[in-house]
C-alpha cells in the first residue's frame, strides 16, 4: 500500500469544520509544511487539539493568525499574543486543559479507554462540571477521551510503511496524537526504505499511519 | 530587610537550592526558579525534568550551537546532559503525577495558609493557560514556592487566595527574600529569616497568620 502523497495531496484530507490534532510543543516537532498547506488552501473553522498555540510565526500559531481555527483545546496560549487577543474579542473559543490531562485524554481515546481519573485540577476551575470519583479514599476528576478526525505529525525518520522515529525533544505529543484520529498524516524530515529503520527504534508503529508526506 | 533586587533573587534561589538532595529529580518553573540550577551545592547531583519530554535538562546552548530539536518547556533552545533521556508527553506526566518527581519549584501570584497556590491566571488580564503547572503542583512529592515576599509592597502570602487556584493544599515550603515558611497542618510555620530581616518585618509583610518556630534561624546564604 503506497502511503506517500505530496504535501498538497496530504493537506486535501482536511476539510472545513474538522477536528485536527497536531503534534509538537511550542513548535518543536510540528509539521510546518502541512500547517502552511492548510493555510494556503483557505481551510476554515477547524477545532485544534494541540499542546499550545506556539508563536505567531511558528507551528499552529500560524493557524490562529490566519484564522484557520475557530476553537482550540490546548494547555497553554501564553507564547502567542494573537490567541489571547482573539479569545478576549470573542473570536476564538479556547478550552484550557492541564498539560498532563490533555496527554492522557488523547491517550485514552487512542487506547479505547472511557476516560481517566486524575487529581490534577481538584479544587480549581478545571473541576467545574466534571464528575468526581473516589477510589481508595482519594478523590479524582473524571476526564473524558479526546479524539480527532485527522492527526498531523512530524517524524524525523519515517519508512515507506509509515514507521516513525522522533529525534530528541520532537516526540512530545506526536505518538499520542497518532493513536487518536480517524486519519493520521505524518510529515517526514527524512523518508527511508522499509527495513532501514531498526524495529527497535520505531516509536509509532506503521499501522497508525495512513499518509506519509515530505 | 534586603533592598537590592539582585541580592533578593540570589538569596531566594540559593536557599531553594539547599532543599535539593543528591539524586533528586527536579522540575524548575520558568523565570526565577530556573536560576536555582546555578546554585546546586557541591556534591549534590540532581537531574532536571523538562515537561516537554526529557530528563537531564542542561544549560542554555551558546549562540550558534542551538539544536532545533532540543527546546525547553518555554520553547527556547536548550540542551541535554550525558545520561539524559527523551520521551513522549504521556511519560513526562507519568513521571510528574506518579510520584516520581521529587521536587517542583514554581513562582506564585498568591499562596495561602492552607497551602493553596494561585499562579496561572489573573481574570481579565493574564490568561496564558496552566500548561503543566496544575499537574506539577498536584503530582510532585515536594512543592516549593520561590518568590519575592510581596508584590509592590502588597502581601502575597494570604489567609485565603482570591485568584483562581492552580491547586488546593499542595504547597509544602515557601522561600522568599524575607523568610522560609513551612506549610504545616497547624498553619504557616516561620522557620528562617533572611539576613538583615526581623520577625516584625516578616509579620508586617504577610497577611496570613504565622507561627514562629521555637528554633528560628537565619538563612545560611
Amino acid at each position: 500500500m503506497d502511503k506517500i502523497r505530496t504535501i498538497d495531496e496530504a493537506a486535501s484530507y482536511i476539510k472545513d469544520g474538522m477536528t485536527v490534532a497536531v503534534g509538537g510543543f511550542i513548535g518543536a516537532g510540528t509539521p510546518e509544511k502541512l500547517i502552511d498547506a492548510v493555510i494556503a488552501k483557505g481551510i476554515k473553522d477547524l477545532t485544534l487539539i494541540c499542546n499550545d498555540t506556539a508563536f505567531p510565526d511558528k507551528g499552529v500559531g500560524k493557524w490562529v493568525v490566519n484564522r484557520v481555527v475557530s476553537r482550540i483545546i490546548v494547555s497553554h496560549i501564553g507564547t502567542n499574543p494573537e490567541t489571547g487577543r482573539q479569545m478576549n474579542a470573542g473570536e476564538l473559543k479556547v478550552e484550557l486543559v492541564p498539560q498532563g490531562t490533555l496527554a492522557e485524554r488523547v491517550r485514552a481515546a487512542g487506547a479505547g479507554l472511557g476516560g481517566i481519573l486524575t487529581r490534577t485540577g481538584i479544587g480549581t476551575v478545571v473541576e467545574e462540571g466534571k464528575e468526581k470519583i473516589t477510589v481508595n479514599g482519594i478523590e479524582y476528576l473524571l476526564e473524558l477521551p479526546l479524539k480527532a478526525d485527522v492527526a498531523l505529525l512530524k517524524g524525523s525518520i519515517v519508512d515507506k510503511k509509515g514507521n516513525i522515529y522522533y529525534k530528541k525533544a520532537t516526540r512530545n505529543f506526536n505518538p499520542l496524537m497518532a493513536t487518536a484520529a480517524d486519519l493520521v498524516i505524518v510529515e517526514a524530515e527524512k523518508i527511508v526504505e522499509v527495513g532501514e529503520l531498526d524495529p527497535t527504534d520505531v516509536m509509532t508503529p506503521s499501522i497508525f499511519v495512513d499518509v506519509i508526506t515530505q | 530587610m534586603i533592598q537590592d533586587k539582585d541580592r533578593k533573587r540570589e538569596v531566594i534561589v540559593k536557599r531553594v537550592a539547599q532543599e535539593l538532595k543528591d539524586g533528586d529529580l527536579v522540575n524548575l518553573g520558568i523565570g526565577m526558579p530556573t536560576l536555582v540550577a546555578n546554585y546546586i551545592p557541591e556534591g549534590i547531583d540532581i537531574l532536571l525534568h523538562s515537561e516537554n519530554g526529557f530528563i537531564g535538562l542542561g544549560p542554555n546552548p551558546e549562540p550558534g550551537k542551538e539544536d532545533p530539536d532540543i527546546v525547553n518547556a518555554g520553547g527556547l533552545p536548550s540542551s541535554v546532559v550525558p545520561g539524559g533521556a527523551f520521551f513522549d508527553s504521556a511519560m513526562s506526566f507519568t513521571i510528574i503525577r506518579g510520584g516520581h518527581l521529587d521536587v517542583t519549584v514554581l513562582g506564585a501570584l498568591q499562596v495561602d495558609q492552607e497551602g493553596n497556590l494561585a499562579n496561572w491566571m489573573i481574570p481579565g488580564k493574564m490568561v496564558p493557560g496552566m500548561g503543566g503547572a496544575m499537574d506539577l503542583v498536584a503530582g510532585a512529592r515536594k512543592v516549593i514556592i520561590s518568590m519575592e515576599h510581596t508584590a509592590k509592597g502588597a502581601p502575597k502570602i494570604l489567609k485565603k487566595c482570591n485568584l483562581p487556584l492552580t491547586a488546593a493544599g499542595e504547597v509544602d515550603l515557601i522561600v522568599t527574600d524575607m523568610a522560609v515558611i513551612e506549610v504545616t497542618p497547624k498553619g504557616l510555620l516561620l522557620t528562617e529569616l533572611a539576613p538583615e530581616t526581623t520577625v516584625e518585618e516578616v509579620i508586617n509583610a504577610t497577611e496570613a497568620e504565622l507561627i514562629i518556630s521555637e528554633d528560628l534561624k537565619v538563612m545560611n546564604v
